[in-house]
């Protein structure tokens, strides 16, 4: 119990029911389709886009607690950032969640939120869940029309 | 009837003495794959440690015992199911390649341009996309029959279906995803009344209840090793002796023929003839001794235990609030597909997981079935004879861990 608490913290239960920037931008500069094929999980990602600088962003899809608070959390996260700093936070998040880089303060500091998603890492079958948002997230910015996959994600 | 000694049969089943993450495994998933007993796991072995050689070629002791035991094994199972003739049996990978097999050969043989064949909403993906792809090439039309709300097939849909294009239909024995038993003898029955052949995938029948397919009188029947407590990458084609003799090969090279020339090669007649290349021998034997140690169970005994165990199952879960059983057909295997209250049913996947009870969550290979139910996914407990109440209380009480995390 206590250990899958750990996974299933409050902050994910809470964004995986009640999830932030839940649906559409009405103009959005930037889209993408997200898709799990091992389990289904949908995505629509919408990004709004002043110069280099996302201002706002949208989802919305269905999926686990961990998929919907993952997409959930992201979106908060990348208001006010820029494409190479949302970018960045991928690169680190997709580390930590994959290879259980958490050694350093320092980096947990530098996820802020998003490291209550760092017990995936336990959970080599649910990777894909926490990763899904921030593929479609990638596609989106680099303007690929293909839907976002988490095929190639190692698990 | 005799009942099953449950302890006694546990301990024949190795990996059942093993923990998960500290605790007892209880094993629910056996619709996806089935726990091998001991006996299979020796006659695996002991063809390798005594008797390995390539079947139907060699002139030496360790050959000729290779192939007398192969050919055994395909004995045994056309007892299992009561085919009429040996011949009828064709040893393929798995139920998957057996259909495939089927809409290569004889799918291709029969269905035209303008031709219909019928399937059902509740069908695995293996028994869809072959047959998909098939219309596509052939320009024909694939009819699905939509199910009632408990999870049966409705039976006037599909007797109104067929007409003097349809060709061929193809449906499961029992659902994958809602342990629907469906009424295959009646459903055969409508099909040869307007003498279109049928193909019963019967992957989810098999381990679980008496099979006799010429009581069904179907065309074709499949199956897979793995879900009845064989080996992967077995799995069984029989096909009525007359349709095999008229079908080309799927596969081609060496085994299956009689004769090779660079101008023309003479084929061997069925079985063999769909048997290319050096077969999955010791998976053949694996399966024989499943299928025999089921028997030695008595397919009636365990059939009556299951039934017990799905009582139990449906009245435990559904007296958990919030959790609905999708799927009420009053002819049910213990199968039991549900979903929970603001709880994505991959969340209860890994959180069972964690109490060392291992279920399936997801779609269950049947996409186009979740869509007409309207849920993105299930879960689902599919049990076996292995399998004990004490069991399912574990579910229950994983499933209040659930509830706990998500209230």
């Amino acid at each position: 119990m206590d250990q899958i608490r750990e996974l299933y913290q409050e902050v994910i239960i809470d964004h995986g029911r009640h999830p932030r920037n839940f649906g559409s931008l009405e103009h959005p500069t930037h889209h993408a389709q997200g898709f799990n094929p091992l389990c289904g999980d949908q995505l629509y990602l919408d990004l709004f886009l002043e110069g280099d600088i996302i201002t706002d962003v949208a989802f919305r899809g269905e999926g686990c607690a961990i998929s919907m608070a993952s997409a959930s959390l992201m979106t908060e996260t990348l208001k006010g950032k820029t494409i190479a700093q949302a970018e960045q936070i991928f690169h680190d998040f997709h580390q930590v969640v994959t290879e259980g880089k958490v050694n350093h303060a320092a980096e947990l500091a530098k996820l802020g939120k998003l490291s209550v998603l760092t017990g995936v890492c336990d959970y080599p079958a649910r990777v894909k869940c926490a990763t899904l948002a921030w593929h479609t997230m990638h596609n989106a910015l680099s303007n690929q029309t293909e839907v976002a996959s988490t095929d190639d994600e190692a698990s | 009837m005799h009942r099953l000694d449950i302890e006694k049969i546990r301990a024949d089943f190795p990996i059942l003495q093993r923990k998960v993450y500290g605790k007892p495994l209880v094993y629910f998933d056996n619709g996806a794959s089935s726990q091998k007993p001991r006996c299979v796991i020796d006659a695996m072995v002991s063809h390798w440690e005594m008797h390995n050689a390539n079947v139907h070629r060699g002139l030496y002791a360790l050959s000729e015992e290779a192939t007398a035991s192969f050919e055994k094994a395909r004995e045994v199972v056309q007892k299992h199911i009561n085919a009429k003739e040996l011949n009828e049996i064709v040893f393929v990978r798995g139920a998957t390649e057996a259909i495939n097999l089927v809409a290569a050969t004889f799918g291709r043989t029969v269905v035209g341009e303008g031709d219909e064949v019928i399937i059902t909403t509740l069908e695995h993906h293996a028994n869809i996309v072959p047959w998909q792809q098939l219309c596509e090439q052939k320009n024909a039309k694939l009819k699905v029959i939509p199910l009632l709300p408990n999870g049966e097939i409705n039976l006037e849909e599909y007797r109104k279906a067929f007409n003097a294009k349809t060709k061929l239909a193809a449906f499961a024995h029992v659902s994958n995803t809602l342990g629907t038993i469906n009424p295959v003898e009646e459903m055969v029955s409508i099909a040869h009344s307007h003498n279109v052949p049928v193909l019963i995938d019967g992957a989810q029948a098999v381990p679980h209840q008496q099979v006799d397919v010429q009581q069904i009188d179907c065309d074709f029947y499949v199956f897979t090793g793995h879900k009845v407590y064989g080996p992967t990458g077995i799995g069984v084609l029989y096909g009525k002796r007359k349709l095999l003799d008229a079908m080309p090969p799927y596969q081609t090279g060496g085994d299956m023929i009689r004769q090779v020339t660079f101008e023309k090669t003479e084929f061997q007649a069925a079985p063999h003839r769909f048997e290319a290349g050096t077969p999955f021998i010791e998976g053949a034997l694996g399966l024989a001794a499943a299928l025999q140690y089921i028997q030695q169970l008595g397919l009636d005994a365990i059939a009556e235990y299951e039934q017990e165990l799905l009582k139990y199952a449906t009245e435990s879960l559904s007296a958990i609030p919030g959790l609905t059983i999708i799927g009420n057909a009053p002819h049910k295997a213990a199968i039991i597909s549900f979903v929970m209250e603001n709880v994505h049913p991959h969340d209860i996947g890994t959180i069972l997981d964690r109490e060392g009870i291992a279920i399936r969550a997801g779609h269950h290979c049947t996409m186009p079935l979740m869509k007409a139910l309207g849920v993105p996914a299930t879960a689902r407990a599919s049990m076996a004879f292995y399998n004990t109440k004490e069991e399912i209380d574990r579910l229950v009480a994983g499933l209040e861990v659930v509830r706990g995390l998500f209230k």
